[in-house]
């Protein structure tokens, strides 16, 4: 176990506690920055689905994990971001300014919804997003002369430096591309959350009336971070139809936001190691599963990828509530206190619930 | 007269929103949390009927299978909430929703697989026929929705103000501790909410099959029944009726006299408003604490 000697306050906020640490995450970026020279161009491409999923996950754990607003309709947010950054480009900008503008106003946009839908909470908030989610899927019929309705829109294409970025082409150069974003953007994030802003979010989601006792003002707090979130979702989705290559009304449905909360959830609900174990495992889940279901002829039935992945939730929220994530910490726990590891020092505390409709 | 047409088929509609958002509201009445596999609860009923009633599966006496259909649902929601609901007990609301979420994923996969993906007709009694109500047409089968949906919402009103077990599970839900302290055994009368709206989400669906075909993915109608149950102020048993109304009669006057396109929108943008100006509902169920 290592034991950290805090000498001063910057020791509390710094990105790596020690040089283990960064030298873990170095070495990591090492890996992923080589690996285009390991794999082949299938698997590479695969690599890249994780790391856009993941760049999506980051964007609604800012609003779940991390301040604790429940968003069941950041697949709106994802169709506005891929639908402004390929609009921006047709109308002649150039990818780079197009595509932070795209997560700046999905940004804006969010945090202006964001307004009268935050004094809900909890289940109404669930469901006032959801329904935004559906509705989503119209008003992108609605708005056909820009949109494309049904029959959608064609990615316009990529040049960055006057370099072509085509996944059929080089699929590294994506790979690459999406690489830079998500180090920014899991930057931008771990920055956030040492800076007051990022621990007046974690002081809203543990408890509101605490954080208002301390001087937070939680309307705008909320409202930030709802912002923040809707942004980063937005350039998920501006990448994942660029990825996709086409999109239209039926790419970004309520069931995506759904996988999103689904996702952050098996990954570990308020880590950022979380989104990216749950990208993993969502973008890995189809493929396995096929392997599976072309080895085993009666487990061929239509709609199994819904149904193991509804299983897959069940049991985490059961039996591992803190994700993936959680699990591994406890281990390394373990471990590291080997042998005095209790069982039970993660235990849930047993609580009781009040109604919040008497306040 | 086209008014009227509109209006009788809106009402039916409305009765199957409705009674789907009754099983919403009791699960939230009785235990503060929100159940989104209610559709595909429903959906599961209608299809647990279907596999009773129908020639190709097993053929049993409409009347008969109706019991049965609904005894098979009640214990389906009473195992469900001893196996897997109370083991979130006490736990915030978050987590139930996301389980019911993906419960919801469970049941339409498993419904798919044992009884396909196609639509299918319940071989009902209540499909026959059709009444004229001064010039307008209903069938029997809406008639029979509405006026079940209607005696059911009294039944259950009454239940939750008169009985011992309805103040029971209202306690239970205002304050867990404090029920258990009254003598209450909070987790059984959770049980029976969830076995209670299993058994109203049959109904629902039994009704719903008879009205036409169903298929698995059905149940995303309990998304309408969302909207339903907040319009009517969550928690509000009549309201969760008047909401479903509400839904059910806007959605065809909509699709008649908006722009296509624009119709399918009605019943969420009313969600979104009501949402925004009248958190909740109509029949609004949060007081201030006095002290």
């Amino acid at each position: 176990m290592r034991f950290h000697f805090k000498t001063s306050y910057d020791h509390d906020i710094r990105l790596f506690p020690d040089w283990w640490t960064f030298f873990v995450y170095g070495a990591l970026l090492l890996v992923m920055v080589a690996l285009p020279f390991l794999m082949d161009s299938f698997f590479l491409s695969e690599v890249t689905n994780v790391l856009i999923w993941a760049v999506a996950g980051l964007g609604l754990m800012l609003l779940t994990g991390t301040t604790g607003q429940v968003s069941l309709g950041h697949s709106a947010f994802m169709a506005l971001g891929c639908y402004t950054c390929a609009l921006l480009m047709n109308a002649g900008m150039s990818f780079i300014p197009a595509f932070i503008l795209s997560g700046v106003i999905t940004g804006l946009v969010g945090a202006l919804i964001a307004v009268p839908v935050l004094r809900l909470h909890g289940v109404y908030l669930a469901i006032a997003t959801l329904a935004l989610a559906i509705i989503t899927a119209d008003i992108i019929v609605i708005l056909r002369p820009w949109t494309g309705g049904v029959n959608g829109m064609f990615a316009p294409e990529i040049f960055i430096f006057g370099a072509e970025i085509n996944r059929w082409v080089n699929p590294e150069y994506w790979y690459y591309m999406t690489l830079a974003i998500v180090v920014i953007i899991t930057l931008i994030y771990v920055n956030l959350l040492r800076s007051p802003l990022g621990r007046a979010f974690a002081a809203v989601r543990d408890s509101e009336v605490s954080a208002q006792a301390m001087g937070i003002d939680v309307a705008r707090t909320k409202t930030i971070a709802f912002g923040l979130s809707c942004g980063i979702t937005g350039l998920g989705g501006a990448l994942m139809g660029f990825f996709a290559g086409a999109f239209n009304n039926e790419t970004f449905t309520f069931l995506l936001a759904i996988q999103l909360l689904m996702m952050i959830v098996v990954g570990g609900m308020g880590f950022i190691h979380g989104a990216f174990l749950g990208a993993i495992v969502i973008a890995f889940l189809p493929q396995g599963l096929s392997i599976v279901t072309d080895n085993v002829r009666f487990l061929n039935i239509p709609g199994l990828e819904f149904g193991v992945f509804g299983a897959v939730l069940i049991f985490f929220i059961v039996f591992e509530p803190m994700g993936l994530y959680g699990r591994w910490l406890k281990v390394r726990t373990w471990f590291e206190l080997f042998p005095f590891a209790r069982r039970d020092m993660f235990r849930r505390q047993k609580s009781y619930l009040k109604t919040e409709r008497v306040r | 007269m086209e008014i009227m047409q509109l209006l009788l088929s809106g009402l039916a509609n409305g009765c199957v929103y409705g009674l789907i958002a009754l099983g919403f509201v009791l699960i939230y009445k009785a235990t503060e949390a929100v159940n989104f596999a209610q559709g595909d609860f429903m959906m599961l009923g209608a299809f647990v009927m279907i596999g009773l009633v129908n020639t190709h599966f097993l053929g049993i006496n409409f009347w008969i299978a109706v019991p049965l259909a609904l005894l098979i649902m009640g214990a389906l929601g009473y195992l469900l909430d001893i196996t897997l609901l109370r083991s979130l007990f006490g736990q915030n609301q978050v987590a139930i929703v996301i389980l019911t979420i993906s419960l919801g994923f469970v049941i339409r996969f498993a419904a798919g697989a044992i009884w396909g993906h196609e639509p299918l007709n319940l071989q009902s009694p209540l499909a026959l026929g059709d009444v004229r109500v001064g010039g307008a047409v209903i069938s029997m089968a809406d008639l029979a929705v509405i006026i079940v949906t209607v005696l059911l919402t009294i039944f259950l009103w009454q239940f939750f103000q008169r009985t011992k077990l309805g103040l029971a599970m209202q306690a239970s839900s205002q304050n867990q501790m404090a029920a258990y302290y009254m003598g209450i055994p909070v987790k059984r009368v959770q049980g029976a909410v969830w076995a209670l709206s299993a058994i109203v989400a049959c109904i629902a669906g039994i009704l719903y099959a008879s009205k036409g075909a169903m298929d698995v993915s059905a149940g995303f109608i309990g998304i309408k029944a969302f909207a339903a149950a907040v319009i009517g102020g969550f928690g509000s048993l009549p309201g969760a009726l008047l909401g479903g109304l509400i839904v059910g009669v806007i959605e065809p006057f909509a699709s008649r006299y908006l722009p296509s396109g624009y119709s399918q929108l009605a019943p969420y943008t009313i969600l979104i408003l009501v949402l925004i100006f009248r958190p909740h509902g109509l029949f609004a169920q949060v007081r201030t604490k006095k002290v």
